[in-house]
């Protein structure tokens, strides 16, 4: 099955690592299981006053992605992408090729409840 | 005349230097910092009149919308988002800017009122006291500030402003004529009282410096001033018995010792920010 997996990242190549906050990072590495592609995108939510974590799902949500892997999801951004119908799996900081492995290899655990809002400010 | 009381950095003395300045002053108290009001648990005003502060947020009519998203889209506080099958709405972060009902081509979108905050008012001895209180988990002040500021009389009112140099301290001066910027002798209270003195220049307003816990002699918060060019228009001791009538919720200007020291920094403000 054809996913596209988006990881909060501070950098755009596959040895960056994971960046924990979700509304805050820099970028998104959108990688495509099916093709291989990966694209980079700037997080737009990084940048805005309030409600950070809701700008980065609407985007993620734009690119039609189906999956999230980020350190954890505030309360909002929880919500939306919950009525998206986009799952999120929680991974700690460390690089991006060794964070798809794990993923891959069913290791991270699924985000099932919100954590604190304001976390990643 | 409106006389804003503001501190950069907190618990440095605004409602100890507003309570005691508007009874020395004959002037309404007007509590503004509405995240944490405490003017009146010293001031105990008999309150006869309490009001809703209300805000609007968008209801939208599912029959109606054609989830185009332009409403998402115009949105500037991102309180709109576009799911899978639905607008989604996250009220908490809408400023009632009236952008998304004006984009919606197809009059999907109504607003509603919700209460987030009320407005006080009462009257302790001649003065009259007002306070805005915004609701537990309500991230938005402004709303209860701007309500409790429109209707001020043209009398004297001294206004207790929150903590800080943010948008809410900046709503509280667009009101002012004047300012009084409390500080304590502390590295702390420098930093900040630089930043709310940058912040009293942008509006032009003539202002002046209370020093809070001052030791008596020189210290980092003169030396300041005096580099500055700022006046300095009031001086409350660093003293055990202040702190002690404080915790207690005693009025200071009501005890002999310290009525004279209010007096006399109503009147160096009078004079000073040439005031009559």
């Amino acid at each position: 099955m054809m996913m596209k997996i988006a990881i909060s990242s501070v950098g755009s190549s596959m040895d960056s690592m994971l960046d924990v906050r979700f509304g805050r990072c820099k970028y998104f590495q959108i990688h495509d299981t099916d093709s291989g592609k990966v694209k980079v995108i700037e997080n737009k939510g990084q940048l805005s006053g309030g409600g950070a974590g809701i700008a980065a799902a609407q985007q993620l949500i734009n690119e039609r992605i189906d999956i999230i892997i980020t350190g954890s999801l505030g309360p909002n951004a929880f919500e939306l992408i919950n009525k998206a119908g986009i799952k999120a799996y929680k991974c700690e900081a460390m690089p991006i090729n060794i964070v798809l492995e794990k993923f891959k290899n069913s290791k991270l655990e699924e985000i099932k409840v919100a954590g604190k809002a304001h976390h990643g400010m | 005349m409106n006389i804003a009381v503001l501190s950069g950095k907190g618990g440095t003395g605004k409602t100890t230097v507003s309570v005691n300045l508007a009874l020395a002053l004959n002037a309404n108290y007007i509590d503004a910092d509405v995240e944490e009001p405490n003017g009146f648990l010293f001031l105990e005003p008999q309150i006869y009149k309490v009001k809703d502060v209300l805000v609007e947020y968008p209801i939208i009519d599912k029959d109606k919308c054609t989830l185009c998203g332009e409403c998402v889209r115009v949105c500037q506080f991102n309180a709109l988002a576009k799911a899978k099958e639905e607008i989604v709405l996250f009220q908490k972060l809408c400023h009632s800017c009236g952008a998304c009902q004006i984009s919606c081509k197809f009059g999907a979108i109504e607003y509603s009122n919700r209460e987030i905050g009320k407005i006080e008012k009462g009257k302790y001895k001649n003065i009259g006291c007002s306070r805005g209180i915004l609701n537990v988990g309500e991230p938005m002040a402004v709303p209860v500030i701007k309500e409790l500021l429109r209707d001020l009389t043209c009398k004297v009112n001294v206004i207790d402003c929150p903590p800080g140099t943010s948008c809410n301290v900046i709503n509280v001066l667009r009101y002012a004529d004047v300012a009084v910027l409390v500080t304590e002798p502390s590295e702390f209270g420098l930093h900040d009282l630089k930043m709310a003195v940058e912040l009293v220049k942008t509006f032009k307003i003539p202002f002046g410096i209370v020093i809070n816990k001052d030791d008596g002699g020189e210290n980092i918060i003169k030396v300041y001033c005096k580099k500055e060019g700022i006046k300095i228009i009031g001086l409350i001791p660093y003293e055990r018995e202040i702190a002690f009538m404080y915790s207690k919720g005693k009025i200071l200007y009501e005890d002999v010792k310290y009525k004279e020291l209010f007096d006399e920094l109503a009147s160096r403000l009078k004079e000073e920010l040439k005031w009559n």
